[in-house]
């Protein structure tokens, strides 16, 4: 689950790592009241969960309340990288010294966690890491030993930070490790990490991913996901507990496993179509899981024609197509269908389907051929 | 041959007492594997269909000899389980649980590089491995391989996994073992290992390699093959069109570059010398006329 800044803040704040008080906005008109109880100059921040909002201009300075609500306004509803914005966050600006760069995520090939310090800190990270690759300091951790403070220094010294930012920066380093570790986060990220004229370090923005995995031991994260905000489909989708994606194209898609449901995207673009959606049913896919599937692909207008990919391994092609039949028995579909089959009882699997074949339900046998069938009936249905 | 495991593997399975456990679990003894014992604490004593119980894994492999375990427990005590397994020193243990936390899965990868390193773990979240007519430890269905080899298979995906058994086995060309080494961030066993052990196998003439978007993994493969692997090697990564979803923050991008999509994937086995497919069919159909051709 990625956070909002603010929720990022209100993590930050659990683990003791330094961060502006604010309040957030929905509606403009709220703004002038939030920006003269917090202060001016103030910072209205676009709250989005994507990167380079700040280069959208969806972060403004202000220092009235007719400017603060004149920047709510422009910012709310604005589109960043396909995210509108919603809400907006409001705090005191900060007094900014230097920017820096501080990060903690799990390096994979490494199996160990990944610590990153930089003293050019700010938007152009990405470039720095780029173009001046060194200016990146970047530290494994192993995850029995953790961070001690003396690593910490060594990595702010290492990384040329001013030298009265070192102490402080290295403490913060620590907090900031135990909300990567005790908050179960994949990633948490501080770009920039600020040093202000009293020599204390801050964390101006914060960008949390918290693993949904360890959900089950945090209680608190109900309040961060009770404020996300999804798609009417993809909130459908989790609410049905299906593992569900959104994207634009026309053929709706539904496959068992997500490497399968994966290969069904490649297939269908490879074959001249595009997906509107990824879609995995998990294990075991079972009436009631086929109708879910089927019931949100319908509320998406503009999907054509739906392909159904299923391999049965445990899962028995013969319960699937059960599943199926009842399933189609519950939802009117506005769409035609066409179900690959393969795997554990294919053959008594399509035989059920068979009785049920139509121009709006055709059983194919193999991924590629299934694929075109549903590329050329999106395309058809489109006319 | 195969690898990793063979027709004298003795298997533990931590959670037989469980609803997916007993399901699993007995059907790999169905399919022909040496069950020997199950573990669940507190219920030592009874029996799962005459497969004795125990209440620790130590006892267990004390009274039985076994030399694997199959662990099929809840999320939460996975990582335990694992540990639980290494410390009665079972050097081959495969974990099919999905939904660990990625912290948990960290600190027992660091754990058992640190102190039992006779152990490898293969998963979690993974389907297993089977190695056809010999053995199945997991969830893979027994009826989708075929024996004899030649065709050594390793897969980050599940269903894809069962994809591939199906294709050759439908087309009559055996394998020798298929391991599935899962999709989670830490996995304990990774393609090089199964490249490895693959390449030192007689029986393997060939090796199916299925990758997927994210990680680095497969490039890391795709080095190994050109330098270690004297063997073909046709690969497929899933993921070409998938969802960029929702990244944030830019600690992935600086982390892997370029890395880690499957276009970058494809193209480091194909510079490998890997023949790499477009679909997962294409991949099964390359094989067999390769191994046609051996």
């Amino acid at each position: 689950m990625d956070l909002f800044e603010y929720q990022g803040k209100d993590f930050f704040a659990r683990y003791g790592v330094p961060t502006s008080s604010g309040s957030i906005v929905r509606n403009a008109a709220d703004a002038g009241d939030v920006a003269d109880s917090t202060g001016y100059p103030a910072v209205v921040k676009a709250q989005v969960q994507v990167g380079g909002r700040g280069k959208a201009g969806g972060i403004k300075l202000v220092g009235s309340r007719e400017e603060a609500v004149r920047a709510a306004g422009e910012i709310l509803g604005m589109n960043i990288k396909g995210h509108v914005v919603r809400k907006i966050w409001i705090e005191r600006a900060s007094d900014i010294e230097r920017e820096y760069y501080a990060s903690f995520t799990l390096d994979r090939g490494e199996k160990k966690y990944l610590l990153m310090v930089s003293a050019k800190g700010g938007m152009e990270i990405e470039e720095v890491a780029a173009s001046d690759p060194g200016a990146i300091v970047r530290r494994h951790l192993d995850p029995i030993d953790g961070l001690s403070v003396e690593v910490a220094r060594q990595v702010v010294e290492e990384a040329q930070l001013d030298e009265v930012a070192r102490e402080p920066a290295a403490q913060v380093l620590v907090k900031l490790f135990d909300a990567f570790i005790q908050g179960d986060a994949d990633l948490v990220e501080v770009n920039p990490l600020i040093l202000r004229p009293d020599g204390s370090i801050h964390a101006l923005d914060a960008k949390v991913t918290l693993d949904d995995n360890a959900g089950y031991r945090h209680p608190e994260w109900e309040a961060y996901r009770a404020d996300m905000e999804l798609d009417g489909r993809e909130a459908l989708a989790r609410e049905r507990g299906l593992n569900y994606i959104g994207l634009d194209g026309t053929v709706g898609i539904i496959a068992n496993g997500a490497g399968l449901a994966m290969a069904t995207l490649d297939v269908v673009s490879q074959v001249g179509g595009s997906a509107a959606n990824f879609l995995d049913l998990g294990g075991g896919a079972g009436a009631s899981t086929m109708a879910n599937a089927l019931e949100v692909i319908n509320t998406d207008e503009k999907v054509r024609s739906v392909l159904v990919n299923v391999f049965g391994g445990i899962t028995r092609c013969d319960e699937v197509a059960k599943g199926m039949v009842e399933a189609l028995g519950k939802v009117e579909l506005k769409f035609p269908m066409v179900v690959r089959l393969d795997g554990t009882n294919a053959a008594e699997g399509r035989a059920i389907l068979r009785e049920h074949e139509s121009e709006r339900l055709v059983v194919e046998g193999t991924m590629v051929g299934a694929a075109k069938v549903a590329v050329e009936m999106a395309g058809k249905e489109a006319k | 041959m195969s690898i990793f495991v063979d027709e004298n593997t003795k298997v533990i399975v931590q959670g037989l007492t469980g609803r997916q456990g007993r399901f699993h679990g007995l059907r790999n003894r169905d399919y022909g594997t040496q069950v020997v014992a199950g573990v669940t604490p507190g219920k030592g004593g009874t029996d799962i269909e005459g497969i004795p119980i125990f209440d620790t894994v130590k006892e267990a492999a004390a009274a039985t000899g076994a030399n694997a375990s199959f662990i099929s427990v809840p999320p939460k005590a996975a990582s335990a389980a694992v540990l639980e397994a290494a410390a009665a020193q079972v050097p081959f243990v495969v974990c099919i649980t999905e939904f660990i936390p990625a912290k948990d899965e960290a600190m027992v990868s660091a754990l058992l590089r640190r102190d039992f390193p006779g152990t490898r773990l293969v998963g979690p979240n993974c389907p297993g491995i089977i190695s056809p007519g010999r053995c199945n430890i997991g969830i893979t269905s027994g009826d989708i391989a075929l024996a004899g080899g030649p065709v050594g298979i390793v897969s980050r995906s599940g269903t894809l996994t069962y994809q591939a058994l199906y294709e050759l086995s439908q087309q009559g060309v055996g394998q020798t073992t298929c391991v599935g080494i899962g999709g989670d961030p830490v996995p304990g066993t990774n393609f090089i290992d199964c490249l490895a052990a693959f390449e030192a196998d007689p029986e393997t003439k060939a090796v199916l390699m299925i990758g997927e978007i994210g990680g680095e993994e497969e490039e890391k493969a795709a080095d190994f093959i050109r330098s270690y692997v004297s063997k073909p090697v046709v690969a497929y990564v899933a993921g070409v069109t998938a969802p960029p979803g929702r990244k944030m923050g830019h600690a992935g991008a600086i982390v892997s570059g370029s890395h880690g999509t499957a276009k970058g994937k494809m193209d480091a086995l194909r510079a490998a010398g890997a023949v790499v497919a477009k679909n997962p069919t294409e991949a099964g159909e390359l094989m067999v006329d390769l191994v046609a051709h051996l």
